[in-house]
């Protein structure tokens, strides 16, 4: 009996990277925003680059609470697709280049701590789904910018799965 | 209009990201806020069934939110968010503008409290209602010492 050779690198980067942007673009209101999301293996980090467009009171000025809300709502509902994703993508039950992806989670809830100012620079976020079931799923997420161990805003949210 | 109405809608002109989302204030005054946004393709969040996306649904309750606390006769000095909680009761119409009407119902020395409401053209059926917290800063009083 002789064990399958590993995928090579490339391939399985082509098919995560495809299926991420896959997802991603499938938010027209990511590209609103301007968000990006970096990968490492399994790992999102949702990333913010600083825009005037972002900026709530030009007097203050500090991000928007609202653009800082729709950062951290855009980041968990990626996260939770990733995640849900993941498994079909890595076992090639799902090809992310031709077939229909699965309907995006649905907010049923939403919460926001703001716990600074969010400075007019760059933002990163990362979200961790904290239980998923087939009906509902609770994601954290997390946003900082120049310290890891400042956030500047968290978010807890409840979503409803898509049928099926 | 009255002159309040029309300053506070300069003000909003000169927020940017609110201007981005294409917000309107409609009406502001005695700790309630009302305001406007245009239904927007590049503000989807699912391009299946042309469903706003909900950030810019929370940025307009934020948005309506603050400018409650603003307008509340405690004459606040500035506002931030302390904390916001949105329960999304159903996806707002695709092509349909969304308002949103805040109250902001108590304040103490520090903090002030809101209600909001989303709703579309149906505005018999919320699409969203929010609860939060934000910051206080009150004006000096006139002759307090600094």
């Amino acid at each position: 009996m002789s064990r399958r050779p590993p995928e090579p690198v490339e391939v399985v980067k082509s098919r995560r990277e495809a299926a991420l942007a896959r997802l991603v673009a499938g938010v027209p209101y990511i590209g609103f925003l301007g968000a990006r999301f970096d990968r490492r293996g399994d790992e999102l980090t949702a990333v913010l680059p600083f825009h005037p467009s972002l900026i709530g009171n030009p007097a203050i000025p500090a991000l928007h609470g609202g653009a800082t809300a729709a950062f951290l709502e855009v980041t968990a509902i990626i996260e939770l697709a990733w995640t849900t994703l993941w498994e079909d993508m890595e076992t090639g039950r799902i090809d992310p280049a031709s077939e229909a992806f699965p309907a995006l989670p649905k907010t049923i809830t939403f919460t926001v701590d703001y716990l600074r100012a969010g400075l007019p620079r760059d933002a990163y976020a990362r979200a961790a789904v904290t239980r998923s079931g087939r009906r509902y799923a609770t994601v954290q997420v997390e946003a900082w910018q120049d310290n890891r161990a400042r956030p500047f805003a968290q978010a807890t949210t409840h979503f409803l799965m898509p049928e099926g | 209009m009255s002159d309040r109405l029309t300053e506070a809608r300069a003000f909003m002109q000169t927020l940017p990201h609110a201007q981005s989302l294409g917000m309107e204030l409609i009406e502001m005054g005695e700790g309630m806020a009302t305001i406007r946004m245009p239904y927007d393709p590049r503000l989807i969040g699912d391009p299946a069934t042309g469903v706003l996306h909900g950030g810019a649904i929370s940025a307009l309750m934020d948005t309506a939110s603050g400018a409650s606390v603003m307008s509340h006769p405690a004459a606040a000095a500035a506002t931030a968010t302390l904390d916001l909680r949105i329960d999304y009761m159903r996806p707002a119409t695709p092509g349909e503008a969304v308002t949103a009407r805040a109250v902001c119902h108590h304040v103490t020395r520090t903090v002030a409290f809101i209600r909001v409401t989303a709703t579309d053209a149906d505005e018999s059926r919320p699409v969203a209602m929010g609860t939060g917290t934000f910051t206080l800063e009150r004006l000096p009083a006139a002759g307090a010492q600094p």
